[in-house]
């Protein structure tokens, strides 16, 4: 029946978790003090074969492996190649950025591609239990990496406050699990949407719901779930932010989107109000909350949870039109914030030396290419033609205006007007002439390896490919969003819902 | 010569951009990024003088055009074109390049590889503006162009540059925002973003009437920003005061005044109407407030900055009074003002140079040490106050001719009201810089008069005023053919409403 091997569909998590362990054991085996700067390159290499791997994907049918848990769809190579780009990214810029003579460079690349396995494994799960499976791979790699920096009091503060609120947040979706298995007997995602309108219990379903969409957008901190996110980002190191603030993201909405349209699209009268209200806060939150912060990385640290909210805003489109929205912007958000975390790391250096956006100041004196880089991402932030940012809000609201979410989508442009105010400030600061009674030579001379070129070449020329030729991308997305299982929009389910609703107020409620 | 007609409007948009990345891979030696730079307006310039010759006298509708496929989905095309109304200031924005270039010469000493890059991805981007017939493309280049600037600002603002970029992006960005949504609620309504197409629709009542006064506003809006019309002109003296001299000299009027023209009038004409006495009031109220502000500034750039409120308001007034010699007064207008302000902007960058402060009370007596100087300067004034033979008489007389005749006598007393007050504060300007005792700054600075390169540039702009002034038929003949074209004039044809009737609002 399905003559596709199990293993090809998982093909690029057995590629990654074969490099990670291969990172491990040659950490393990090579004597003590030797520079491990090349596992980074054994990490990468690895990376970039899984990149490949899930191209390659794209010649298998479509269909799920494993007893229907994993699946491989044009919609799962799309977050996979997004999640492996991030992740070469990332490690391309921490080949650089780490410090020469740290001890636990080995670890460290081994925890980036083994949270890769978990992100990668969480977009292609159709069963609830690999996704809480994947979901606990992808976050405890990213608990560890938070609290690196462990010399300042910052980083194992960051890394706490990350585990705590996430172990409550897993334990909301496990809990919302538990509670859609009672009211339909089963874990798999096709399943459940299908017996989700014939159970008897309702209430149950819903409560289900709620637990399992706070959980999910404690992942993607989205308003009122983001009180972590600022913490987080500025006591982690920033190579490490710019992975934890898009690939894990990237990862969680993939879930999201399954979660929403796939798992729960008979709800969707529920979960858009929900959502809506979510995107609006988020977006408000986040912008006014930016505003005030002189901390550069607390002030992006905002502004990913508005992004959260643009993103969200996708959601109140119907069907794959939404869909696709929300990939091209999860897509477009995630080359141009793992830009402005790479540029921040090398500006910074390990250590962050500079925090502070009037420590910003005259970059672009100082250093014409890190300094134009970084206004670039801040201007493709704030949204301007020709660049991914631009497009990413574009579909996001158009989006939005077809499902007839009018209101959300000015609130959205308020909030872009909003937050042109303090990307600017940054990218103006870095434009000023410097400071001539400060001396400045306490500004570390920025370290530009080939590597952190790389890095920065690759977020760049994504960033303005989805700004100038968004075609290609913009297609794989709707291929994406055509393969998820959306819902017949002809059927009424409110009244079948709604019914089912009343029958159970006057009924306890028994398990099926 | 047909594949260099078809090619030549997206030769202008690239040549810039391949001189913006030439300029950043060149080493940054001996003014080599500053002859890159030169070179490559110069070049564009020449592109830009191919659309004349070969521009079609006579033939309605868009020239030059392509149109092609972009982005799939929304359906976004590469359609760009040009007629009379686009035509001039496409030359006009390829002739100020190598003056902007020129003036920063010696104005621009650290990081002059960002400086002239983004200069020219500035003209790209205006370049753009001009000729895309694409909402959508229209649009992009729009904002485009708010970004080269604003950087520059920040990066060499004489004072506070962030602050005075701040203020400009924002004053004009969010405005943006509901022009967006217009753009997008055509687009729902339509499925296209085509100029040509869109007009026509809209003509034809394809939408409701309430909707589309929204949808006119917005457009208007963001374009009253740009321009700017009173009271929204709060960006622009800082913009003035702290913009590098060659993007100062761009920054106002042209972008706005054309927008209004082609999208604001062009896609709306029964709104536009419908707006217009609101707009002449204020375009008067602007010319008045504008001149008399202009004439207590202490500073030259501030001075400037309220000049060019008062006539551009003035282009306004002669818009939006919806008659075909104002319209046409007005676009000329608008080039002889981009004309003279920059060779003003020049002077006045020249005098900054030399003497590092813009403070009237600082100057006098100038004329004995710098003659040159004086003379294009008071050549330069003389134009800007619209003295006969020179360009600014032109476009002021037919502006303030047609509102008397054909809009309302009052507007017109009121507004030659401002043109009077603008020979005044000019004039005293002269008189206060250049004559009187030679102040202490003067005396004690040596300071050399207009190089070679400064006179090679202002003589031919000083030379051009005088032809625009003397033979201005030359650029009026184009210019009639753009205004001909709907909706200013009664024209029908198949498929297009024909307005013949000025509706009451349009009258005073």
């Amino acid at each position: 029946m399905n003559p596709v091997p199990d293993i090809y569909r998982i093909l690029p998590e057995v590629i990654l978790t074969l490099s990670g362990v291969a990172v491990m054991l040659i950490d393990a085996s090579l004597p003590a003090g030797t520079p491990r700067r090349s596992l980074g390159w054994v990490a990468a290499i690895g990376t970039t074969i899984a990149l490949w791997a899930s191209l390659w994907q794209l010649s298998l049918p479509q269909g799920a492996g494993f007893y229907g848990t994993v699946e491989t769809s044009a919609f799962t190579i799309f977050f996979h190649v997004l999640i492996c780009g991030i992740v070469l990214v990332a490690l391309l810029l921490s080949l650089d950025t780490l410090p020469e003579d740290s001890h636990h460079q080995g670890e460290y690349y081994a925890l980036v591609v083994f949270g890769a396995v978990g992100m990668c494994l969480l977009t292609s799960a159709v069963e609830l239990l690999v996704v809480f499976i994947a979901l606990e791979i992808s976050s405890i790699a990213t608990y560890i990496l938070a609290g690196y920096r462990k010399q300042t009091a910052r980083g194992p503060e960051a890394a706490i406050k990350y585990f705590l609120l996430g172990s409550f947040a897993t334990a909301f979706l496990l809990y919302g699990i538990a509670l859609v298995f009672g009211a339909t007997g089963t874990t798999q995602i096709y399943e459940i949407a299908r017996l989700v309108p014939l159970a008897q219990n309702q209430t149950m379903v819903l409560a289900g719901m709620a637990m399992m969409l706070v959980g999910i957008l404690f992942k993607v901190s989205a308003a009122p779930f983001h009180v972590w996110t600022p913490d987080v980002y500025e006591g982690a190191p920033s190579p490490v932010v710019a992975l934890l603030s898009t690939a894990p993201k990237a990862a969680a909405f993939a879930v999201l989107l399954r979660v929403a349209y796939e798992l729960f699209p008979t709800l969707h009268f529920i979960w858009s109000p929900l959502l809506w209200i979510v995107a609006a806060l988020s977006m408000t939150v986040g912008n006014l909350a930016a505003l005030r912060q002189q901390n550069v990385k607390r002030m992006l640290a905002y502004s990913s949870i508005a992004h959260a909210g643009y993103l969200l805003a996708a959601f109140a489109g119907l069907g794959s039109s939404g869909i696709a929205a929300a990939s091209f912007y999860i897509a477009a958000y995630s080359a141009m914030n793992v830009g402005i975390f790479a540029v921040i790391s090398v500006i910074g250096g390990y250590d962050e030396a500079m925090p502070m956006v009037e420590d910003f100041r005259g970059l672009l004196y100082r250093s014409p290419i890190l300094g134009s880089v970084l206004i670039f991402f801040l201007i493709s932030l704030v949204g301007i033609p020709f660049t991914g940012g631009f497009f990413g809000k574009f579909y996001s609201f158009s989006a939005a205006v077809d499902g007839g979410a009018v209101a959300l989508a000015i609130i959205g442009l308020l909030n872009s007007g909003l937050a042109a105010a303090y990307y600017l400030r940054l990218a103006f600061t870095t434009a000023q002439r410097p400071d001539g009674n400060k001396a400045q030579t306490a500004f570390p001379e920025p370290r530009m390896g080939a590597a952190v070129f790389a890095a920065l070449a690759m977020a760049v020329a994504t960033t303005l490919i989805l700004g100038i030729v968004p075609n290609e991308v913009l297609r794989a997305a709707e291929a994406g969003a055509h393969t998820l299982k959306t819902p017949n929009p002809q059927q009424d389910f409110h009244g079948i819902v709604m019914e089912r609703l009343r029958t159970d107020a006057v009924r306890p409620p028994i398990l099926p | 010569m047909s594949t260099i007609n078809q090619s030549i409007l997206t030769l202008i948009l690239l040549v810039p951009l391949a001189g913006a990345v030439l300029v950043v891979l060149v080493p940054d030696r001996a003014k080599l990024p500053n002859w890159i730079a030169l070179l490559t307006v110069l070049v564009t310039f020449g592109l830009t003088l191919h659309l004349p010759a070969h521009f079609a006298l006579g033939q309605n509708g868009f020239q030059f055009e392509v149109n092609r496929p972009w982005i799939e989905n929304p359906a976004i095309f590469y359609h760009v074109g040009i007629d009379g109304l686009s035509l001039w200031l496409v030359i006009l924005t390829g002739l100020l390049a190598p003056v902007g270039v020129l003036a920063s010469w010696n104005a621009i000493k650290e990081r002059r590889k960002i400086f002239l890059a983004l200069f020219l991805v500035q003209q790209t981007a205006m370049f753009g503006v001009f000729i895309s017939l694409d909402l959508m493309l229209y649009y992009g280049f729009w904002e485009l162009s708010l970004v080269p600037m604003a950087i520059l600002i920040a990066m060499y603002g004489r004072k506070d540059g962030p602050k005075a970029a701040q203020k400009f992006f924002l004053f004009t960005f969010i405005p943006s925002a509901p022009l967006l949504v217009a753009i997008l609620w055509l687009y729902a309504r339509t499925n296209t973003f085509d100029f040509e197409t869109l007009k026509i629709l809209i003509a034809n009542g394809q939408f409701p009437a309430n909707a589309l006064f929204w949808a006119a506003l917005a457009f208007l809006f963001a374009f009253a920003v740009k321009v700017p019309v009173f009271p929204l002109h709060g960006w622009l003296s800082d913009t003035y005061s702290e913009a590098p001299v060659a993007l100062a000299m761009v920054v106002a009027g042209k972008l706005g005044l054309y927008s209004m023209l082609r999208f604001h009038i062009g896609l709306f004409p029964v709104q536009a109407r419908a707006a217009a006495p609101y707009l002449i009031a204020l375009a008067v109220i602007g010319v008045l407030y504008g001149a008399c502000l202009a004439l207590v500034q202490r500073d030259f750039w501030k001075l400037i900055a309220f000049a060019a409120v008062s006539h551009l308001s003035l282009i306004v007034l002669g818009i939006y009074g919806f008659t075909f010699i104002g319209s046409t007064g007005a676009i000329f207008q608008i080039l002889s003002h981009g004309v003279v302000d920059a060779a003003l902007f020049f002077l006045l960058g020249v005098l900054y140079d030399r003497y590092a402060t813009s403070q009237i009370a600082a100057y006098g007596g100038l004329a004995a040490k710098l003659p040159s100087t004086a003379t294009l300067f008071v050549l330069t004034t003389l134009a800007m106050i619209g003295l006969p033979i020179l360009s600014g008489f032109v476009g002021e007389f037919l502006i303030l001719s047609s509102t008397f005749s054909g809009v309302s006598r009052g507007w017109a007393v009121a507004a030659a009201l401002g043109v009077i007050l603008g020979a005044t504060y000019m004039l005293w300007l002269v008189q206060r810089v250049f004559y009187g005792p030679q102040s202490e700054l003067i005396q004690s600075r040596p300071a050399d008069d207009l190089h070679f390169r400064e006179l090679v540039l202002l003589w031919p702009l000083a030379v051009l005023t005088l032809v625009m002034g003397v033979a201005p038929s030359i650029w009026l003949s184009t210019i009639e053919q753009g205004i001909q074209r709907p909706p200013l004039i009664t024209q029908s044809g198949p498929g297009i409403v024909t307005i013949t009737s000025i509706p009451e609002g349009g009258r005073r």
